[in-house]
């Protein structure tokens, strides 16, 4: 029988899937991790122990009986908000969607600085493709390539494609490790990267742990159609928002012990929001800990390439390769890369599975075929990334320019008195603005955030769509905007702050006015307008 | 003791002869069907690599080896090294070598029209230096709207107007706003899947159908597919009645059915669904409060001279309950360009609509592919000719397979569109079963070096059907498939 099998397998790849569909395996897999969900939802609710829980759990659940009695039909995912578009870091997007700044049609207008995007290096790429137009397919240089490009459609992705990849990423990290080219997995950017790892790791109700703050996107990415749970592992500004040991365990026993089956660790280094990279011994450490508990460890290194100075940004992929097996289990350490951040090409949707586990590296890639790159794309990448003249030069030039930009920006906001978090990576700052707040609550900080977006007109975003636990704490972009806009957001700031300090000085009288300018502001856009789709960084 | 005791009757010939046959016989075939799973479901290779590496856990005995560790849908569902995109693998390593009379395998299993790409290749070349002009970084690099740029959606009506109707009086009429461009119809097959079902849920799908719905609707959603059989006795059209039955046997089950996907023109088969049947599934679908989705990816490649009819024209003419119609096209395959994984999702529903482009920022296009494929249906001249001479080559190439086919003495359906032959080759198996009909697909791939896709993983309940799909072919490769197809046929004959 077995011999049978594997003739089959011989002539037909989908062998396997013919089995799979007929033994009814999946139907059983997937009726028993049903129900588990709905026992974890129930627990989690009990764990958080929120009235506002339950009765929100209960709603869900009557909205999608609603949904059956009438003509919507749609599914929970569909109706559910678990794609998290309602949290206050999507309300800045409307804000500035609504009345986008432009230095000489609406000079009035918000701000942007709620997008991590690089736009410091945009001529160098444009600049390379102008001299290698042959790269884009279509042009007569090009055109002979063609074929294959056009036709391909591999879930694999081009090999040069890959080795190209895996080449860059070992020159972003300093060809400290090298890459296997034949454990790059691609999806569609790093939300896709995500949430196929997710796919491949866990099942619904499953939980992950994220040290916060953390990126807003990630609830979506990890959690919407994966059905899996993110249990936060509270960072403070005691220690400079660092992931101990402690904390982690810690936060692993208070999961257990609430009936969530961990599956692992998720966290962004360089970190987004705060933009710190860790040091080797921290590094080191969570790779022992998931080691020794048995749980995954994802990284999240789109930033690698944006260090732009010391420490150094180290890779988790330097601490697998130096530690030894007993320390440190293969098997559990998987990174998402993408291009977006590092090439700034978000537009691209380039993201990159690379994991030291065979089956997940087979089971990512054939999930890959729901989010291929383009072969177009492909095939420019790879020319673009396999030249080093441009890629070495490329590497330079990004941590100048953020290096500089950086510099710019806090340094113009230190005369102000304002301090942000030390770091030296990524395309923002984390801004301290907790001597700013009125009270140092939550609500403390929504209303100084508002009071940004509609004064000074800029969008930044507030640290409690981080799931930041303490408030007060902003995240502001730097890098996706030109020198003048840059001037003309740190002018605004500046005006905002001796205003609120001159408010300072004559303290209760203005008090009372500003509340009712508050009420005042309370603006119907941010409900009303519908939220544009771009991708978010 | 039940057992014993009837089984004692035997011995003591106290009557219970029937029982004591009936349950001894029983005991047999359960063994055989307990040995007989053990064996066939051998441990996944993944599992023992996963399983070495597990040492450390094995020790602590916390969390022993990674089966556990991984998820589920990873070892639950070990689905075989690709799906239909994929399959090429291992087969056009080889095939390239098969050009003129090479001995390689000729790839017949993978959906792809390579008849036409010349055209497309020729009007990139005249029109590049245009497009490099207009290249503008930051509407290529920065973040767009991640359900496709507007200037694309903009354009796709009209370019898909003309894809889905010869005749260009009965254009369809797209509404942008109701576009949303995914990476791939794959991913827009199962971004709705996602959108109209939970797990557990389950979607009618006649039956043969395109294996690649397994993953697309299954997987990663936990949804399920109720397969309805068409037979040869009807030409495989989809019948309502078969539909019904589907649908109250579930029902039965208590399992929920969500919707009916259908593809028009239908892979396998080729078939193409008329207005009447269209509007018996709307019909049905209101009937039990379901969804239709319509997967209309090979509309641009109908070419049987026979109308096909669009679920956008449908709607359009007929006053409809539009809201539960979702179509999924594919705009990279009708342009001979699958590389560039384009596809759409055309649904008449706001709340999917707004789902699904929250969804794409999980599966988006790449926005240079975007910006070529706007300048490229911008050609208004081009597209049309593209189209016309498209299915011109594609009419051809059905017509000299079928030629081919004939001469070998072996049935086919008629094709009127996509880029597949449904071929029956049930008078060359040994066993009219699956066994025997993967036996024969064992032989062509071995003996015949030719690549096809069984019937039985298009779930066909008639064995002996093969999708041989012809657009892959160029024309020198029509006397090769001629010659390998006697050769399987002659042995198949000696065999028997």
């Amino acid at each position: 029988m077995e011999d049978l099998n594997s003739k089959h397998h011989t002539f037909h790849g989908l062998r396997g899937w013919h089995s799979a569909g007929d033994g009814g395996g999946g139907a059983g897999g997937t009726m028993l991790t049903k129900s588990s969900r709905r026992k974890r939802a129930d627990s989690r609710n009990a764990h958080r122990g929120g009235n506002i829980e339950q009765l929100h759990h209960q709603h869900r659940k009557m909205s999608f009986l609603d949904c059956e009695t009438n003509h919507l039909l749609l599914s929970k995912i569909a109706t559910s908000s678990r794609h998290g578009e309602n949290s206050h870091y999507f309300d800045g997007w409307k804000a500035y969607d609504s009345d986008p700044y432009h230095p000489t049609e609406n000079p009035n207008g918000v701000i942007q600085m709620g997008l991590a995007e690089n736009q410091l290096c945009f001529e160098l790429i444009k600049e390379w493709i102008m001299e290698n137009p042959e790269a884009s397919i279509c042009t007569s240089e090009g055109v002979n390539d063609f074929r294959d490009v056009a036709i391909f459609q591999d879930y694999h992705g081009f090999s040069r494609f890959r080795n190209a990849i895996a080449k860059f990423m070992g020159r972003v990290r300093g060809d400290c490790v090298m890459f296997d080219p034949d454990r790059i997995v691609m999806s569609g950017g790093a939300t896709g990267a995500n949430e196929t790892i997710m796919f491949c790791l866990a099942d619904p109700g499953d939980a992950f742990l994220i040290p916060s703050p953390y990126y807003p996107g990630f609830d979506r990415d990890l959690g919407w159609r994966t059905g899996v749970q993110l249990i936060p592992v509270s960072c403070d500004s005691s220690n400079n928002f660092k992931i101990t040991r402690d904390c982690l365990e810690a936060a692993l026993k208070h999961a257990q012990k609430s009936n969530f089956n961990v599956k692992g660790l998720i966290m962004a280094n360089p970190s987004n929001p705060l933009g710190t990279v860790m040091d080797r011994d921290t590094l080191v450490d969570t790779v022992a800990f998931v080691s020794e508990r048995r749980i995954h460890l994802v990284c999240d290194e789109i930033y690698a390439a944006t260090t732009f100075s010391s420490p150094a940004f180290v890779s988790v992929a330097e601490v697998v390769e130096s530690s030894d097996r007993l320390k440190c289990n293969r098997d559990l350490i998987h990174i998402v890369y993408s291009l977006s951040k590092d090439m700034g090409l978000p537009g691209f949707r380039v993201g990159v599975i690379y994991s030291y586990n065979d089956a997940v590296v087979n089971t990512a890639r054939r999930m890959s075929s729901f989010g291929l790159v383009s072969t177009q794309t492909q095939h420019m990448l790879a020319a673009m990334l396999s030249d080093d003249r441009f890629v070495d030069r490329f590497l330079v030039e990004v941590p100048k320019r953020l290096a500089n930009r950086h510099q710019i920006f806090t340094e113009g906001i230190a005369k102000l008195g304002i301090s942000c978090l030390k770091s030296n990576a990524g395309l923002f700052v984390w801004m301290d603005f907790r001597h700013l707040l009125e009270e140092p609550t939550l609500k403390g900080e929504l209303s100084l955030w508002k009071l940004i977006i509609d004064d000074v007109k800029i969008n930044v975003s507030p640290g409690s769509s981080f799931h930041c636990s303490e408030p007060g704490w902003f995240r502001v972009c730097f890098a996706n905007m030109d020198d003048e806009t840059m001037e003309v957001a740190l002018r605004q700031i500046e005006a905002f702050v001796s205003e609120e300090s001159d408010k300072e000085n004559v303290v209760e009288k203005k008090r009372s006015w500003r509340r009712n300018l508050r009420l005042s502001l309370k603006s119907p856009r941010y409900e009303e307008s519908i939220l544009s789709t771009y991708v978010l960084p | 003791m039940r057992i014993i005791v009837p089984l004692q009757g035997v011995v003591q010939g106290r009557g219970g002869l029937v029982l004591g046959s009936v349950i001894p016989c029983a005991l047999f075939y359960f063994l055989q069907l307990y040995l007989k799973r053990n064996r066939t479901s051998p441990q996944p290779q993944t599992d023992d690599a996963a399983g070495e590496s597990g040492e450390v856990g094995n020790e602590e005995g916390v969390g022993s080896g990674l089966q556990r560790t991984v998820s589920n849908r990873s070892l639950v569902l070990p689905r075989g090294s690709g799906g239909p995109a994929h399959v090429s693998i291992r087969g056009s390593l080889v095939a390239k070598a098969a050009g003129n009379g090479g001995d390689g395998v000729l790839e017949m299993g993978v959906d792809e029209n390579k008849l036409s790409y010349d055209l497309v290749g020729d009007w990139l070349q005249e029109n590049a230096m245009l497009w490099a002009e207009g290249w503008n970084m930051s509407g290529i690099a920065t973040s767009q709207p991640s359900d496709g740029l507007m200037q694309l959606k903009v354009i796709i009506p009209q370019a898909v107007a003309g894809f889905m109707s010869e005749a260009v009086e009965r254009a369809v009429s797209f509404n942008p706003s109701q576009i949303v461009l995914t990476s791939g119809a794959s991913s827009a097959i199962e971004m709705l899947s996602f959108c109209l079902a939970d797990p557990g849920n389950a979607f009618l799908v006649p039956s043969p159908y395109n294996p690649g719905f397994d993953r697309d609707v299954k997987w990663r959603t936990g949804v399920e597919i109720i397969p309805v059989p068409c037979r040869s006795a009807d030409n495989f059209n989809v019948s309502i009645t078969a539909l019904d039955r589907a649908f109250n046997q579930a029902k039965k089950r208590g399992q929920k059915v969500r919707g009916v996907i259908i593809s028009n023109p239908s892979n396998p088969v080729g078939n193409l669904i008329t207005r009447e049947g269209l509007l018996d599934l709307v019909d049905f679908a209101r009937d039990k409060n379901i969804h239709i989705i319509s997967n209309e990816i090979f509309a641009g490649s109908s070419y049987g001279g026979e109308e096909f009819v669009s679920f956008a024209e449908l709607t359009e003419s007929v006053d409809i309950d539009c809201d539960r119609v979702h179509i999924v096209y594919d705009l990279s395959n009708d342009l001979s360009l699958p590389g560039f994984r384009t596809g759409l999702i055309y649904s008449f529903n706001k709340h999917v609509v707004a789902a699904a482009t929250k969804l794409t920022r999980f599966s988006s296009v790449s926005a240079p592919t975007q910006r070529i494929l706007v300048s490229m249906l911008s050609d208004t001249k081009f597209i049309e000719n593209y189209i016309k001479t498209n299915r011109e080559k594609l009419r051809r190439a059905t017509a000299m397979f079928v030629a081919v086919l004939q001469e070998l003495g072996i049935q086919c359906m008629k094709s009127r569109g996509g880029f597949c032959c449904w071929v029956d080759m049930s008078c060359l198996i040994r066993s009219y079963s699956e066994k025997g009909e993967l036996e024969l697909g064992d032989k062509l791939l071995s003996i015949g070096k030719v690549n096809v896709t069984p019937g039985s993983l298009c779930h066909c309940i008639e064995p002996g059907w093969f999708r041989f799909c012809f657009a892959a072919l160029s024309e020198d490769d029509f006397p090769v498939i001629m010659v390998r197809l006697r050769k399987v046929s002659e042995t198949c004959k000696v065999c028997s």
